[in-house]
């Protein structure tokens, strides 16, 4: 809960130092406020589980452990805003707090107990990622993959706010355990049509939000015309979030009608899997490769849902949710930077970049390497432990079909490795990209990161005991 | 511990070679390359002869999941290691000529491979295995695609992905093993003793077979999962080929040996014939492609495929004298092969041209590299008192108590062996000079101090085997006793 406060107040401070003459002070300011936010959600962990707002809101290991995620991965991602600061983006103080209220519907949506705070968090977090959408003014496509989020996700929000009406309707109530004693109620017999067609309401807007296929058709073309920097924070934390929000959903509501619920599930990872994997393929902005790699890593997430395996289930959500974070930031950072200096997103920007930054090839490289799940990088076990859930659960022919699609994926991963360390830098490539000390010390870290993921996977695979 | 410093210091040299440049690298990487050799050889030298295995470390890994680190060596893993320390000195040493860019990391790499290499020769956990099969891949790629010809970003990404397929579906049968050995309510375990320990029906191992072998077969590899290995080995730098086929082939024979055999025994004895007969089409085939070759590393590289089909062939012989004829072999290609594509790559330096036709009447000039040439050949032919001599010797006589025919068909390898190495070196080395030929000098002194500890390692083992066999028969007899009970 103290998460959840001190970033609302500090996200209000922050926009007050918005009308400060210089901007220089707003990005370390950021900084300081995500690792105070940070220390103090981990102070919770050993803290009793508690509820607030008439039980609406329960603050336990589960929040603290994804709110973490959340929280760090947005430490991690803030430095590669500098150039913001650096060109005078007169917006920056509302951009930096528009991220901050964000991470509070985050929050809201790792800890809720009550659909209507669910339904909340996600109408905060959207909001502020429909208005940072378009924070490039003057730019055609992110006026366009603003716009199309916005009215895309409306429609996504309206669809699940009906689907919460219905389960209300068929349970009368909006709280989670209450729900799932209704669906086990012989009373509600009758209703249960109301409560089927309300869940598939539910899972239709919630798989929006997380660019789950059918519904990621905006995927692509928003992720494409965002500024990298926040499409690097929508495809970590909005996507972390969403399926914690979703397990949640599924294991405390919905657990008494996992009969019906597991098929509809397991269609939409397959489809979202071969989706993902095979669209990726056919892509030559890395930038567009990215965004349907982050619809195949949905698919995978879904993975452990589907196999309802309890502690299994949850850990391997845990890690693969902070291996993939951590690797995508460290992605979209790389590209972040190259796209700046080159003006190009495509494969043939990053040609020839061994040799003038070595440090943001390796780091891409390592990042390529988690997302396609190869071993020393933290993709691998993330990987490992998901698919390991799912045999346990017998699903072997779902995991048959995700390690094909694994097969496929490390075909387009391999991509900007080839391009980095193999193709000679076209003329206009050969100046080395500037990158600032402090970044690449986060960069070093990021790399780091996946490695002791990869190497030491224990450290993190028994979050949940 | 012994193992752990093996496995973790080359990879702490490699991250130091980041702050050595150019000359300093290549020497640093050597000295690292030769502190790791001797290391091995004290370990060969204290290890007891037995079946136990030896310098063993056992922590958790991943603890609840009842993954271990667990390393440790017995003799067939001694054997390889040893092998991997000797190399890649060598295989150092050998790249010195070359002023290759951004040496610091193409060293670096060869030292990071080192730990993958023999990580795969130590590991007694599924898992661990399985990382360290990994590990070993990515700096050859890296090797093999940034420093190769022209054609090599299309061939190493066909190498990759050969490769990482056929370790999925490895990856795979472990999973499926380790949840197998929790069947019973009993605390699941990847390590390898829990694996032989598994009972699994005839049907189950028939499916689990083909899962573990893919990914060896890819590796060696086997007829018709080859078609990867002569680009490949063709297109990277003379060090990387020298590191695929010394050392990385034998990763898929040492998994045979330890991962496939002991743990699915009746799924062997079901498909073993099918793969007896592959390998004996890849024998005969290599070597009929490596007579058409005019490419001399391309030669050696279909030569290397023929030979590699008669090590499998010898694994799946199951006979005593056929395994510790693959663990000789072993020794002896890692040996040969790599002097072979050390002298093509010499070769290629000092004329411009590896094509057989344009070569020719190097022995007036060269009479050194012609004579060192001439026994890793002979080596390679299976001439008595060599190297190669002893391991065929012992395969055939393996392959022919599996199965008469075999035998007499393997046996032709020896034949053609002969028609197509002895013909390269008579267009090669003899006849008249050529426009490339006409002024090129004999070997230098540090080509010299890669070639004469071969040649050496060339007559110890044809002379006296029994020093290497000493070290792997109790490892290769337990093997043996598992796979029969």
């Amino acid at each position: 809960m103290t998460s959840i406060i001190l970033l609302s107040v500090f996200g209000i401070i922050n926009l007050f130092l918005g009308f400060l003459r210089s901007n220089k002070i707003l990005l370390p300011a950021a900084m300081v406020i995500l690792a105070i936010v940070f220390g103090a959600n981990l102070y919770d962990w050993n803290a009793a589980p508690e509820s607030y707002f008439s039980n609406m809101l329960t603050i336990d290991r589960y929040s603290v452990a994804f709110t973490g995620i959340v929280v760090l991965t947005t430490l991690l991602l803030i430095p590669f805003s500098q150039k913001y600061v650096r060109d005078g983006q007169e917006n920056l103080a509302e951009y930096y707090s528009l991220l901050l209220f964000s991470l509070v519907g985050a929050i809201m949506m790792v800890s809720y107990d009550n659909l209507l705070m669910l339904f909340v968090g996600i109408e905060i977090l959207s909001v502020s990622m429909y208005v940072l959408a378009g924070t490039d003014k003057r730019n055609v496509r992110s006026n366009e993959a603003a716009l199309k989020y916005f009215l895309m996700g409306s429609f996504a929000t309206g669809i699940l706010l009906f689907g919460i009406a219905l389960v209300y309707g068929a349970t009368g109530t909006f709280q989670l355990t209450q729900i799932n004693a209704g669906i086990v109620n012989p009373a509600n017999a009758t209703l249960q049509p109301m409560l089927y067609i309300g869940m598939l309401l539910m899972f239709i807007g919630i798989s929006f939000k997380v660019s789950a296929a059918p519904f990621h058709y905006w995927t692509p073309d928003v992720y494409e015309g965002t500024p990298t920097f926040f499409t690097a924070f929508m495809s970590t934390v909005v996507k972390t979030a969403g399926f914690a929000a979703f397990f949640k959903l599924l294991m405390a509501a919905f657990f008494a009608a996992k009969g019906f619920w597991i098929p509809t599930i397991m269609a939409i990872t397959v489809l979202t899997l071969l989706i993902g994997n095979v669209g990726a393929v056919a892509q030559n902005s890395v930038k567009r490769m990215l965004a349907y790699s982050s619809i195949s890593h949905a698919g995978y997430l879904f993975i452990a849902l589907v196999a309802v395996n309890g502690k299994l289930s949850v850990n391997a959500l845990f890690f693969y949710s902070l291996a993939y974070s951590v690797a995508t930031i460290a992605a979209f950072a790389v590209l972040k930077l190259v796209s700046d200096q080159r003006q190009r997103e495509d494969y043939a920007g990053f040609n020839g970049l061994a040799k003038t930054n070595p440090l943001l090839a390796f780091v891409m490289t390592v990042a390529m390497l988690s997302l396609a799940g190869i071993p020393l990088t933290g993709g691998f076990f993330g990987k490992f432990f998901t698919f390991g859930a799912a045999i346990d659960r017998g699903y072997i022919g779902l995991i048959v079909f995700a390690v094909l699609m694994s097969m496929v994926s490390i075909y387009y991963y391999l991509r900007p490795i080839i391009a980095m360390y193999m193709q000679p830098a076209e003329d206009d490539n050969a100046e080395p990209i500037v990158v600032g000390a402090f970044q690449s010390v986060v960069l070093v870290v990021l790399a780091v990161f996946t490695l002791v993921l990869g190497i030491l996977p224990g450290l993190f695979s028994e979050v949940f005991k | 511990m012994l193992t752990v410093f093996l496995l973790l210091f080359p990879v702490a040299a490699a991250l130091l070679l980041h702050f050595a440049k150019g000359n300093a690298a290549r020497v640093m990487a050597l000295g690292a390359a030769l502190v790791e050799f001797v290391v091995a050889v004290y370990a060969a030298v204290v290890s007891q002869v037995t079946a136990q295995t030896q310098f063993e470390v056992n922590v958790p890994w991943i603890a609840s999941a009842g993954i271990n680190f667990h390393v440790g060596m017995d003799g067939l893993s001694l054997v390889l290691v040893l092998l991997t320390t000797f190399l890649v000195p060598l295989i150092i040493l050998a790249s010195f000529r070359h002023d290759y860019p951004n040496a610091s990391a193409f060293y670096a790499l060869i030292l990071f491979m080192q730990t993958g290499l023999i990580g795969v020769f130590v590991s007694l956990d599924a898992f661990l295995f399985y990382f360290f099969w990994e590990v070993a891949l990515i700096p050859i790629y890296f090797l093999a695609g940034v420093w190769g010809s022209e054609r090599r970003i299309a061939v190493t990404f066909k190498f990759f992905l050969y490769t990482i397929i056929g370790s999925l579906f490895m990856l795979a049968a472990f999973v499926y093993l380790y949840f197998q050995t929790g069947i019973n309510g009993a605390v699941r375990s990847s390590d390898i003793i829990a694996f032989y320990n598994l009972t699994l029906s005839s049907d189950q191992q028939a499916w689990v077979f083909w899962l573990i072998f893919i990914a060896f077969a890819v590796k060696m590899p086997v007829f018709p999962f080859h078609t990867w290995q002569p680009d490949t080995y063709t297109e990277s730098p003379a060090p990387a080929t020298m590191l695929l086929s010394g050392i990385m082939l034998k990763m898929g024979i040492y998994g045979t040996l330890r991962w496939l055999l002991p743990v699915v025994p009746k799924g062997v004895s079901h498909w073993g014939p099918l793969v007896m007969v592959l390998c004996i089409i890849g024998i005969i085939y290599g070597a009929i492609i490596a007579i058409r070759q005019r490419d001399v590393k391309r030669l050696i590289a279909y030569s290397s495929l023929s030979h590699v089909g008669l090590m499998a062939a010898g694994v799946f012989s199951l006979t005593m004298m056929g395994l510790q004829g693959t663990v000789i072999q072993m020794l002896a290609h890692g040996v040969n092969v790599v002097g072979m594509f050390f002298i093509a790559d010499i070769i290629q330096r000092r004329t411009g041209t590896r094509d057989i036709s344009e070569l020719g009447g190097l022995t007036k000039h060269t009479p050194v590299l012609s004579v060192t040439f001439l026994v890793l050949l002979l080596s390679t032919v299976a001439l008595p008192l060599t190297a190669g001599f002893v391991g065929e010797f012992l395969l055939l006589g393996g392959v022919y108590q599996y199965n008469h025919w075999m035998g007499a068909v393997a046996g032709v390898t020896i034949i053609l062996g002969a028609v197509y190495l002895l013909r390269m070196f008579q267009r090669v080395m003899l006849g008249p000079d050529t426009q490339f030929t006409a002024t090129i000098k004999d070997l230098t002194g540090a080509e010299l101090a890669v070639l004469v500890p071969l040649i050496l390692m060339v007559f110890w083992i044809g002379l006296f085997p029994g020093t290497f066999m000493r070290i792997s028969e109790p490892a290769i007899m337990q093997i043996m006793t598992i796979v029969n009970r």
